[in-house]
């Protein structure tokens, strides 16, 4: 499936938030997910299902400031 | 109240803006903005509202000026290290203009001095450099119902939005809660490519300036992500998260408290945070 992640159109196989951000190397704990603009709950990233033509975003924290 | 010969010439490229116009830049010789934190973001923030002609500035902090802030946070120099941050902070916004009014507080922003300390103001600016302090700020502006822009950066990368309370999404929306202690770098082992607080810090001053004068579109409802190695920005679309335990349908934070501060300590060696 054609999935845009952080902008980007990536080929992907079929799975759950949780398997996107795996695959993607990601730990879970360090982004905020909103999958079309919606903010996807942490106990529902395995519940969640891409779909073809979904758009994910991974919001990495930035604390700093000072 | 109205301009003397001076004000009008100082601030005569706003006044020529449509946009500003004498009214406008009333509006900003009225206006009260409130800067927790002035540091790497705070400082481009009180330097551009002093020059822009905001009518009170008012300033927390509880750190003094150290040899390596002065590598991004241009609101202090060389001769300030050693110095309290806020009253080095007054001297350069009064030194540009005397117009303005500085209020400043050597201290921690605390769940206990938050609400009082925001109250009197108009808008607040997010410059701290730690999630628990991010939260508190968030929260605050909240039950207080202030706009709020904030601010994050980290290594080349930042990040700001403005946060219309009740309206917009707000920081908890999106983030929930800090994340576990020492996975997201924040402290001071973190890098930061100086130049990066300026653009951040400078976007949050134009956010503070547009909320003020009513105009343009608010960055709310989306998060301008800066990434400064390939000069990009990325706007990632919002909204309200009816989910939010603060401002949600079925909130769950009915009053301030603060987060476990995080430990100082990466558990990737080789990564970095930020001061
Ligand atoms: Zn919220």
């Amino acid at each position: 499936m054609q999935v845009t992640i952080n902008g980007k159109s990536e080929d992907l196989q079929a799975g759950n938030v949780m398997e996107v951000l795996k695959h993607k190397e990601v730990d879970p704990h360090m982004v905020a997910v909103e999958l079309n603009t919606q903010i996807v709950e942490r106990d529902q990233l395995e519940a969640t299902q891409v779909k073809d033509g979904d758009k994910l975003e991974f919001l990495f924290f930035m604390g700093g400031g000072r | 109240m109205s301009f003397t010969e001076d004000q009008i010439t100082r601030y005569s490229r706003h006044i020529l803006l449509p946009e500003v116009g004498g009214k406008g830049q009333k509006k900003i010789s009225q206006a009260k903005v409130f800067v927790v934190g002035a540091g790497g973001l705070g400082s481009p923030v009180a330097l551009y509202l002093a020059a822009a002609g905001i009518g009170t500035i008012g300033l927390i902090d509880s750190d003094v000026v150290d040899m390596s802030n002065l590598q991004r946070q241009v609101l202090h120099h060389t001769p300030d290290v050693g110095r309290s941050k806020v009253l080095s902070a007054k001297a350069k916004i009064q030194a540009i203009n005397p117009d303005v009014k500085v209020e400043t507080h050597e201290a921690r922003f605390t769940a206990e001095n938050a609400l009082e300390l925001i109250t009197p103001y108009d808008i607040v600016i997010d410059g701290v450099d730690n999630f628990p302090a991010k939260f508190l700020i968030n929260d605050a502006c909240y039950f207080a119902d202030k706009p709020l822009v904030h601010g994050g950066i980290l290594r080349f990368e930042g990040r700001v939005f403005s946060i219309i309370p009740k309206k917009s999404a707000c920081y908890r929306c999106i983030f929930k809660e800090p994340p576990p202690p020492g996975l997201v770098p924040s402290c001071q082992e973190a890098g930061i490519i100086g130049v990066v607080a300026g653009i951040i810090g400078t976007i949050q001053a134009t956010e503070a300036l547009k909320i003020i004068l009513g105009i343009g579109q608010p960055l709310t409802d989306r998060i301008l992500d800066f990434d400064a190695q390939k000069t990009a920005f990325r706007e990632i679309k919002t909204k309200r998260n009816p989910k939010c335990k603060l401002c949600g349908d079925n909130p769950e934070i009915t009053k301030l408290f603060e987060h476990e501060q995080e430990v100082c300590q990466l558990r990737t060696p080789g990564t970095v945070g930020v001061t």
